[in-house]
C-alpha cells in the first residue's frame, strides 16, 4: 500500500503553550486511521493544520499529499486538494434543504450564477444514495435527525470528491444506532477507495473499524500501531493516551472525611431538544463531609450534564433521580432551590455561564449571596465593598481592587471570582467543573489549595475534570462516567490511570 | 513633554469619567449653544418651565424604557399604551363619569396589565420583545381608535389639568418661596449623601475622592440646583409634574443602585445565563420589568392626556422612539446590562432642550428630525469609541459569550482561549500552560 498523506515534522505553537510537538503522521491510501488522545492532546489542532485553518507558515513542518507538497492558506485550499473534514459541530445550514446544503458554495449553475436545480436535485439523490440515506433533497435539514444531518454532511464532502474525509468525533452527538450506521458507512466508503481519518474517544469503536492508530498525548505523537497483525490491543492504547507520572503538582492534604451529606440516585435526564436522547442514564453517587470526589469521564460522557440539572435542573430534560441532604430528599426545581439547599456549581464555560463580564469584581462576587449585603432587600454599599474585598485577598485575585471590570481580568483571576463567588454563598456541596481549564501553573495550584481548604471546614466537593492526573491528585475518591452512566468508583489508593481510562471507555454491553 | 501631577491628575479625572460626565457636558454644551443662538430665550425661567411640562411624558417613558434596555430588550408599544390609557381613562371620565380619583388607579392598573400581556410573551414564550411589542404598538394603537370611535374627546374634568399644568402652591407674592425652599432642602441633600458616601468610603478603607473634589462637586451641585429653583422660582414655581419627575427619578435610580432587585435586573441584561445560574429568576425579572414599563406608560398617558385636555387617536405617535433614543444618548448598551436612569434623564434632556431651541430659533421640523437622528448616532458613536479607548480589551470575551450553549467546551478551543489571553497582556503575568 501506498502513503497518500504524510505529515512531517509538525510543531505548532501558541503562545506559551507548543499544542504539536514535531509530530508525524502517515496515512495509506484507503485506510481508516484512527487518531486518540485526551482531551487537548493536539488532535484538533493537528486536524487544522491538515485542513488550513491554521495556514501555512503557521506551523513548522510539512504535509505531503500523494508525495506533493501541499502549502493551504484556508479551507478552500484544502477542499480542493480534496481533503473534507467533519466536525462535532455541524456545518450545515438548518433552513436550506438537504440539496441545497449539499451544494452550498459549490453551486451546480446554468449560466452565470443560475441555479440548474435539476441537477442539482438528480446529482444530489446519487450522492445521498452513496451514503444510505433515502432522503428528499428539496427536505429542510432541520427536519433531520443529527445522525442523518451527519450523513448529509459526508455526502457533501462525497460531492466535492473527496480523497481524504476527516472526521472529528462523529459519534460524540449519536444514539447507538446511529452510530453503528455511521460506522458501517466508513468501512463502506473504504471499500469505495475513501481514506478516513477518525478522531474519537471511544476505544470500541476504534478497534471495530480502524486499520491504524496513532495515539497523541501533551502535542506529540506516541506511537502508531497498525490492526494489520490482529486487534490491536486496547491497554497499550490506554498506556499511550496517559503515559505519564504525577507530579507534585498537588498541594498535601489530611482529609478528614465524615458522614454521607449528599447522595444522588437514579439520576436520569434526556437531552432538551433532541427528544428520547439520554444523556444521564440512572447516575448515582454520594459525598460526605469534607470528601473531594472526583468525576472522571471523556467528551460527552455526560458530567456537565448531570452536574447542571442536579443543579437546580439547569440543563436538559428531567426524567427521573432525587438528591438526598443529610439523608432527606431535597427538591431542586430551579437554582434558587439548588443554592437554598448549600448546592453550588463553577462553570466549565466562565465567560459565558460563571461571569458577567461587563460587571466589576465586587457585582460578580456577591451576586449569588446578595442576601448577605442586604437588608430587606437595600443593598449596603459598604458592607457589600468590604466583603467583596475580603473575599477578593481570600482569593488571591490579582487586580486594582473589587471595582475593576472583569472582562478585564486573566483566565486564571476570572475563575478565581467565580470561586469566591461561590464561597460567598458559603455552601454545603461545591461542584467544580473544569475549573483549571486553560489556566497556567500557579494559578492551578492556588485554586487547589482553595478548594482542600473549603474541605477542610467540612463542606463536601465534587470534581469534574478531564485531566486524570487533577483527579488522582486531588480526589479521595473518583466516579468514572461514560455515556451518561457511571461506570465504577474507585478510591484513592486504588486508583491509577489506566483502571480509571478503562472505566471511562467501557460502553454499553 | 514633562506633564506636573496637577495636569496629569486632571487628565486622568478626564479620561477615567469621561463616559460617566460624557452626556452631561454635551447636555451643558447643547444648552449653551441654545442659549447663545436663541438669545438668551432657552434659560428664561418661563422656558425652563416649558421645558419640563412638554418633555414630562417622554422622561417618564425614559425612565421605564431604561430598565427595558437595560435586560436587553426593547419596547416599542409605548407610544400606543400612551394613547389607549390616555384614550381609555377619558372615555371613563367624561363619558362614565367616574371621578379622577377611581380612574387614575384604574388607568395604572390598566397599563400594568399591558406590561404583564406583553412580559408574558417575552419572558416565558421567549418571543423576541421586539416583535411582541411591535404587536402591542399595532394592538394598542387599534385598541386606542376602537375606544375613541375614531374622534378626539374632551375636555377633562379641571382637577385633572391641573395636575398636568399646575404647579406647587406659592403663599406670597413675588418670587416663590416654596420652591427656594425646596432646591435649598433639595441641594442640602444632595451634599449630604456626597459627604456620607465619602465618609462611609475613608471609614472602609475604599478609594475615595479627594476633600477638595468633594467639595468642589458639592459646590457645583448646589450652584445648579438653586439656579434651577430661583428659575423655576421666578416664573410660577415647581410644577407639579416636576415634581413627579423627581420622585420617579429619585425612586428608580434607589431602585437601581442600592436594591437587590436592581442589581438582579442589572444581572440579567449582563448575562442571561450566568445569572440564571446564580440563582436569579431571570423570567420573572423580565417579567416584572414590562409590568413596570406598563404603568409608566400609562402613567405618561395620563399626564399627556391631561395636558392635551383631549384624548387623541394620534397621541403619543413616536414617543417610543424618543424614549428608546434618550436611553441610548443615556449611555444605555443595545447588548444590555448597562445604563443608568439618570443616563436616560439626561438623554431626554439633551432631545427636549434641542426641540425647544431649534423650535425657538424657527428651523423646520424638516431640519428638526434630521439634526435629531445625527445627534442620536453620534452619542453612541462616542460611546462606543470611549468604550474602545478606554481598553475593554475584550475580544476573547465577546466571542466566548457569543458561544454556543452549555455543550462541553472543545478542548482546543480551551486552548485557543489560553493562547488569546496571553495576546491581550493580561493583568497576570501568566506562566506558560503545560500542555495537557
Amino acid at each position: 500500500m501506498s502513503i497518500l498523506l504524510r505529515m512531517r515534522g509538525i510543531t505548532k505553537e501558541f503562545p506559551g503553550v507548543v499544542a504539536l510537538d514535531n509530530v508525524e503522521l502517515a496515512v495509506e491510501h484507503g485506510e481508516i486511521h484512527a487518531l486518540m488522545g485526551e482531551n487537548g492532546a493536539g488532535k484538533s489542532t493537528l486536524m487544522k493544520v491538515l485542513s488550513g485553518v491554521y495556514p501555512h507558515g503557521d506551523y513548522s513542518g510539512e504535509i505531503l499529499l500523494d508525495g506533493e507538497e501541499c502549502s493551504f492558506n484556508g479551507i478552500s485550499d484544502s477542499e480542493k486538494a480534496g481533503i473534507a473534514i467533519i466536525h462535532q459541530e455541524l456545518a450545515l445550514v438548518p433552513q436550506l434543504s438537504v440539496a441545497e446544503n449539499i451544494y452550498l458554495g459549490n453551486e451546480r449553475t446554468r449560466g452565470p450564477g443560475f441555479i440548474d436545480w435539476g441537477r442539482t436535485a438528480s446529482m444530489a439523490r446519487e450522492v445521498l444514495r452513496r451514503v444510505g440515506l433515502d432522503e428528499d433533497p428539496t427536505a429542510p435539514v432541520s427536519a433531520l435527525s443529527v445522525g442523518r444531518q451527519q450523513l448529509v454532511e459526508i455526502a457533501k464532502a462525497l460531492s466535492k470528491r473527496v480523497r481524504l474525509l476527516i472526521l472529528d468525533e462523529p459519534t460524540s452527538a449519536l444514539n447507538e444506532a446511529e452510530s453503528d450506521n455511521l460506522l458501517g458507512l466508513l468501512l463502506e466508503l473504504k471499500e469505495q477507495g475513501i481514506t478516513s481519518i477518525l478522531i474519537s474517544h471511544k476505544l470500541g469503536e476504534v478497534t471495530r473499524v480502524a486499520d491504524s492508530v496513532t495515539v497523541l498525548r501533551d502535542g506529540k505523537a506516541i506511537e502508531t500501531l497498525s490492526t494489520s497483525a490482529g486487534r490491536v490491543e486496547e491497554d497499550r492504547i490506554i498506556r499511550g493516551m496517559v503515559g505519564r507520572d504525577l507530579d507534585e503538582r498537588y498541594p498535601e492534604r489530611a482529609a478528614d472525611i465524615g458522614e454521607v451529606r449528599f447522595e444522588v440516585r437514579d439520576w436520569t435526564v434526556d437531552h432538551p431538544t433532541q427528544v428520547g436522547r439520554r444523556v444521564v442514564d440512572g447516575a448515582g453517587l454520594e459525598i460526605r463531609r469534607g470528601e473531594i470526589v472526583g468525576l472522571a469521564g471523556l467528551m460527552g460522557a455526560g458530567r456537565t450534564e448531570l452536574a447542571m440539572s442536579v443543579f437546580g435542573r439547569s440543563y436538559g430534560r428531567y426524567v427521573d433521580g432525587t438528591v438526598y441532604k443529610d439523608g432527606k430528599p431535597v427538591h431542586l426545581r430551579d437554582v434558587g432551590d439548588a443554592i437554598a439547599a448549600g448546592i453550588a456549581y463553577v462553570p466549565e464555560d466562565r465567560k459565558e455561564l460563571g461571569l458577567i463580564l461587563d460587571d466589576d469584581i465586587r457585582r460578580n462576587l456577591t451576586l449569588a449571596g446578595l442576601h448577605r449585603v442586604s437588608r430587606r432587600a437595600v443593598i449596603d454599599p459598604a458592607r457589600e465593598a468590604v466583603a467583596a474585598e475580603e473575599m477578593r485577598a481570600g482569593m488571591r485575585v490579582k487586580s486594582n481592587g473589587v471595582f475593576q471590570t472583569t472582562g478585564d481580568l486573566s483566565g486564571g483571576n476570572q475563575q478565581k471570582v467565580v470561586l469566591g463567588k461561590w464561597m460567598f454563598a458559603e455552601p454545603d456541596l461545591l461542584i467544580l467543573d473544569e475549573p483549571t481549564r486553560g489556566i497556567d501553573v500557579g494559578a492551578k495550584y492556588e485554586i487547589y489549595v482553595i478548594v482542600q481548604r473549603l474541605a477542610a471546614e467540612g463542606a463536601c466537593v465534587l470534581l469534574i475534570s478531564s485531566e486524570l492526573p487533577e483527579l488522582l491528585g486531588m480526589c479521595d475518591r473518583v466516579y468514572a462516567m461514560c455515556e451518561g452512566r457511571i461506570t465504577g468508583e474507585v478510591p484513592r489508593d486504588k486508583a491509577d490511570q489506566e483502571t480509571l481510562m478503562k472505566l471511562m471507555t467501557t460502553t454499553k454491553a | 513633554m514633562q506633564s506636573t501631577p496637577l495636569l496629569r491628575t486632571l487628565r486622568d479625572l478626564v479620561r477615567n469619567n469621561a463616559r460617566q460626565y460624557g452626556m452631561v457636558i454635551a447636555l451643558a454644551v447643547i444648552v449653551v449653544l441654545f442659549q447663545i443662538l436663541t438669545g438668551g430665550l432657552l434659560l428664561r425661567p418661563l422656558n425652563i418651565t416649558n421645558v419640563i411640562m412638554q418633555n414630562s411624558y417622554v422622561l417618564i417613558l425614559a425612565v421605564g424604557m431604561m430598565l427595558v434596555i437595560i435586560t436587553g430588550h426593547i419596547d416599542l408599544s409605548v407610544g400606543s399604551v400612551v394613547a389607549f390609557t390616555g384614550a381609555a381613562s377619558t372615555v371613563l371620565m367624561t363619558g362614565w363619569g367616574l371621578p379622577p380619583l377611581v380612574v387614575v388607579p384604574l388607568a395604572l392598573a390598566m397599563g400594568g396589565l399591558i406590561g404583564a400581556w406583553q412580559g408574558f410573551w417575552i419572558a416565558y414564550v421567549r418571543i423576541p420583545a421586539f416583535i411582541v411589542t411591535l404587536a402591542g404598538m399595532l394592538i394598542f394603537r387599534g385598541a386606542t381608535l376602537i375606544v375613541l370611535g375614531g374622534r378626539s374627546i374632551g375636555p377633562l374634568p379641571q382637577s385633572v389639568r391641573m395636575w398636568a399644568s399646575g404647579f406647587v402652591p406659592g403663599f406670597t407674592e413675588g418670587p416663590h418661596l416654596l420652591t427656594l425652599a425646596l432646591g435649598a432642602a433639595g441641594s442640602a441633600a444632595l451634599v449630604w449623601v456626597q459627604w456620607r458616601v465619602r465618609a462611609r468610603n475613608l471609614a472602609h478603607g475604599l478609594p475615595a475622592s479627594s476633600a477638595a473634589l468633594t467639595a468642589a462637586k458639592a459646590a457645583a451641585t448646589v450652584a445648579v440646583v438653586m439656579l434651577f429653583s430661583y428659575a423655576l422660582a421666578d416664573y410660577n414655581g415647581i410644577p407639579i409634574v416636576g415634581l413627579l419627575l423627581l420622585v420617579l427619578i429619585v425612586g428608580y435610580s434607589f431602585l437601581m443602585k442600592s436594591t437587590t432587585a436592581g442589581r438582579r435586573i442589572y444581572a440579567v441584561g449582563g448575562s442571561e445565563k450566568a445569572a440564571r445560574l446564580s440563582g436569579v429568576k431571570t423570567k420573572r425579572t423580565t417579567f416584572w420589568v414590562f409590568v413596570n414599563m406598563g404603568v409608566l406608560s400609562a402613567l405618561a398617558g395620563l399626564v399627556f392626556t391631561a395636558r392635551l385636555n383631549a384624548a387623541t387617536p394620534g397621541a403619543g405617535e413616536m414617543f417610543e422612539l424618543d424614549a428608546i433614543a434618550a436611553a441610548f444618548i443615556g449611555g444605555a448598551s443595545a447588548s444590555g446590562g448597562v445604563g443608568t436612569v439618570i443616563g436616560a434623564v439626561v438623554g431626554a434632556l439633551v432631545m427636549g432642550v434641542m426641540n425647544n431651541g431649534m423650535s425657538i430659533i424657527g428651523l423646520g421640523v424638516d431640519w428638526q428630525q434630521a439634526i435629531k437622528g445625527l445627534v442620536l448616532l453620534a452619542a453612541v458613536a462616542f460611546d462606543i469609541y470611549n468604550k474602545q479607548r478606554v481598553g475593554y480589551g475584550r475580544a476573547g470575551g465577546t466571542a466566548g459569550r457569543k458561544g454556543s450553549g452549555s455543550g462541553p467546551l472543545p478542548p482546543e478551543q480551551a486552548e485557543d482561549s489560553a493562547s488569546r489571553k496571553h495576546k491581550e497582556g493580561s493583568a497576570e503575568a501568566a506562566a506558560p500552560a503545560p500542555p495537557r
